[in-house]
């Protein structure tokens, strides 16, 4: 089974959800914990684990062989991102810019624009006793983190069983990198404070996840701070609202210095156990 | 002209707070981009009229002619992103799934596939409760290309503080440093830096610097919630000496941040205290550099 651990706003608590989580629910079963927030990527600072495995990861952009070319510019007719440029008597390529589309290199009449692997981001897998940590790290400069995402997705994939339990932390927002990350799971778990910002943003994410015809339930971190306007907007509009993390100072110290919570406040377990009970229980009735 | 951009890394450090407030001291000095056009927030606090609004169209989306295709499968076999699969003997595009790069449109034999623009969302130009002018987005649900859609956002914010002799651009960026960020970025000329002093606050500021230290602009910093981790703080005014980046302030942990926000303040109309002071005095010195 799938979970995504999403927000629409940064900084709700997403990566402190998904590595108390992840451990907690460890102590009982395996669990695959995945980092997909590759622009930023924070739940390793909360995991300890050995490193079992280290990949770098790639994507491909053209080169330009200029022995056979006969300058004749259809590489650049055919990209659409303005990766590829005829300049006088060369053709320039921005690998930046390229998206991996293979148009110039497959449609030059001459091949001379071969595809070579460049290097995107590294993929890291520690383990530690149940729990299996998964994270990838977007090279600095490059933009592009969908791909890096849906590589990491393919591995964790292709190398653990069907129905282990695999929480993935997506990345904040609601553009495309928060899609990929989502898209294949089976459920979704909306982490959101109770703050005019929260609930804006809450309603972003919601939006999209009915877009993707998702299933979804909501967290409320730093309960107790602002108002009650997310709870409301849960009950008006049908969403199960599973968890809610109290708003403490304590919380915030824990955190800042890379410390799991449910070990020293017994509130954060019993919010956890909740989440556990929910995911259980949907997990039964899917078949998943 | 100044083009002063807030970023942070991570998210929910206090940046929009922060940027909201130096838009309220800037007053009718400046005007304001809010370039966090995923989840764009600051307008909670600035209340903007939603003056203007325009549809924003970037990035191509294939669609297949029934009538015209032959179901040869040539584009499903060229498409690097599967994002054309057969659907009840059909070939259907997937717009959650497509590049955009066309490479299908240029294969199919017989021209049924067309390339057509995306409205990925909106940009709007407001009054805000400053008196001064605000240009803010809104992308839509999955949309792609929101880097392009910061650009439009600060280009526009560019014209009118020509247009009305302004000298100061107050610019909100996105987290991380993926695209829109990179974009949120080109032209700036000071970055500010929110931080927290946490593990993760940390770990994020130094990526981002990394990122900045590309564009080679020079950048100054404030420490949010500094008081949470006196050890980590200590940390980070060691990185900032390091790499000669400004010290700014450094701002207490103070829920008064959440109060002002749900009365849709920002924090320098609620707090009459400490907080208000340090972030004043924060802007006399972003506002020189």
């Amino acid at each position: 089974m799938k979970i995504a651990i999403a927000s629409g706003k940064g900084g709700t608590g997403k990566t402190t959800l998904s590595t108390n989580l992840a451990s907690f629910w460890a102590e009982k079963t395996t669990i695959v914990l995945t980092d997909l927030d590759v622009e930023e990527p924070n739940s390793g600072l909360f995991i300890e684990g050995k490193k079992v495995h280290q990949e770098n990861k790639f994507k491909m952009i053209p080169k330009w062989e200029k022995t056979d070319c006969i300058l004749c510019g259809n590489c650049q007719k055919v990209c659409n991102f303005n990766a590829v440029m005829k300049l006088g008597e060369m053709i320039m390529v921005f690998p930046e810019l390229c998206h991996g589309c293979y148009a110039c290199s497959e449609l030059c009449p001459t091949k001379s624009l071969p595809m070579i692997p460049k290097k995107m981001g590294e993929l890291k897998y520690f383990k530690s006793d149940n729990l299996d940590f998964i994270e990838s790290k977007l090279i600095i400069g490059e933009e592009q983190a969908v791909s890096l995402i849906k590589q990491t997705l393919d591995y964790v994939n292709n190398n653990f069983p069907k129905n282990t339990i695999k929480i993935f932390d997506a990345p904040p927002g609601t553009s495309c990198p928060v899609i990929e990350a989502t898209k294949d799971a089976d459920l979704i778990l909306l982490v959101t404070e109770p703050t005019p910002f929260g609930l804006h943003d809450l309603k972003l994410a919601v939006d999209t996840m009915r877009k993707l015809k998702k299933n979804f339930g909501i967290i409320i971190n730093r309960f107790g701070i602002g108002d009650n306007k997310v709870e409301k907007y849960c009950s008006e509009n049908k969403i199960p609202f599973i968890a809610k993390i109290p708003n403490m100072r304590k919380i915030a110290e824990l955190y800042s210095t890379g410390n799991l919570l449910y070990k020293e406040i017994p509130e954060v377990k019993v919010q956890l156990e909740n989440i556990i009970t929910f995911i259980s229980k949907y997990q039964q009735e899917n078949a998943l | 002209m100044k083009e002063i951009v807030i970023i942070s890394g991570k998210g929910g450090t206090g940046k929009t707070s922060i940027t909201a407030s130096f838009a309220y001291l800037g007053d009718k000095d400046v005007i304001v981009a809010d370039c966090d056009v995923d989840a764009a927030d600051m307008h909670l606090l600035v209340q903007p009229d939603w003056g203007k609004s325009e549809n924003f169209h970037s990035g191509l989306l294939a669609k297949i002619d029934q009538e015209k295709c032959i179901k040869c499968g040539k584009c499903a076999e060229v498409c690097r992103w599967n994002a054309i699969p057969v659907i009840d003997k059909k070939y259907i595009v997937q717009p959650l799934d497509c590049e955009g790069c066309g490479y299908c449109a240029i294969i199919c034999p017989t021209d049924a596939i067309s390339m057509n623009l995306q409205n990925v969302g909106n940009w709007f130009l407001s009054n805000i409760k400053t008196g001064t002018k605000m240009v803010h987005a809104k992308l839509g649900i999955g949309a792609e290309n929101s880097g392009k859609l910061v650009a439009k956002v600060k280009n526009e914010a560019k014209a009118i503080a020509e247009k009305e002799g302004k000298e100061i651009i107050i610019v909100d960026g996105s987290p991380g440093i993926g695209c829109p960020v990179v974009s949120s970025l080109s032209g700036a000329t000071y970055v500010v830096l929110v931080t927290e002093p946490s593990v993760s606050g940390i770990h994020d500021l130094k990526r981002v610097y990394e990122l900045v230290k590309k564009f080679g602009i020079k950048a100054g910093c404030i420490i949010n919630k500094a008081d949470i981790n006196m050890e980590k703080s200590n940390d980070i005014h060691e990185f900032l000496k390091a790499e000669n980046i400004d010290f700014i302030a450094d701002i207490p942990y103070n829920e008064n941040f959440t109060k002002a926000m749900t009365m849709g303040k920002t924090i320098v109309e609620f707090d009459n205290g400490k907080i208000k002071q340090i972030l004043e005095n924060s802007w006399e010195k972003i506002k020189t550099k």
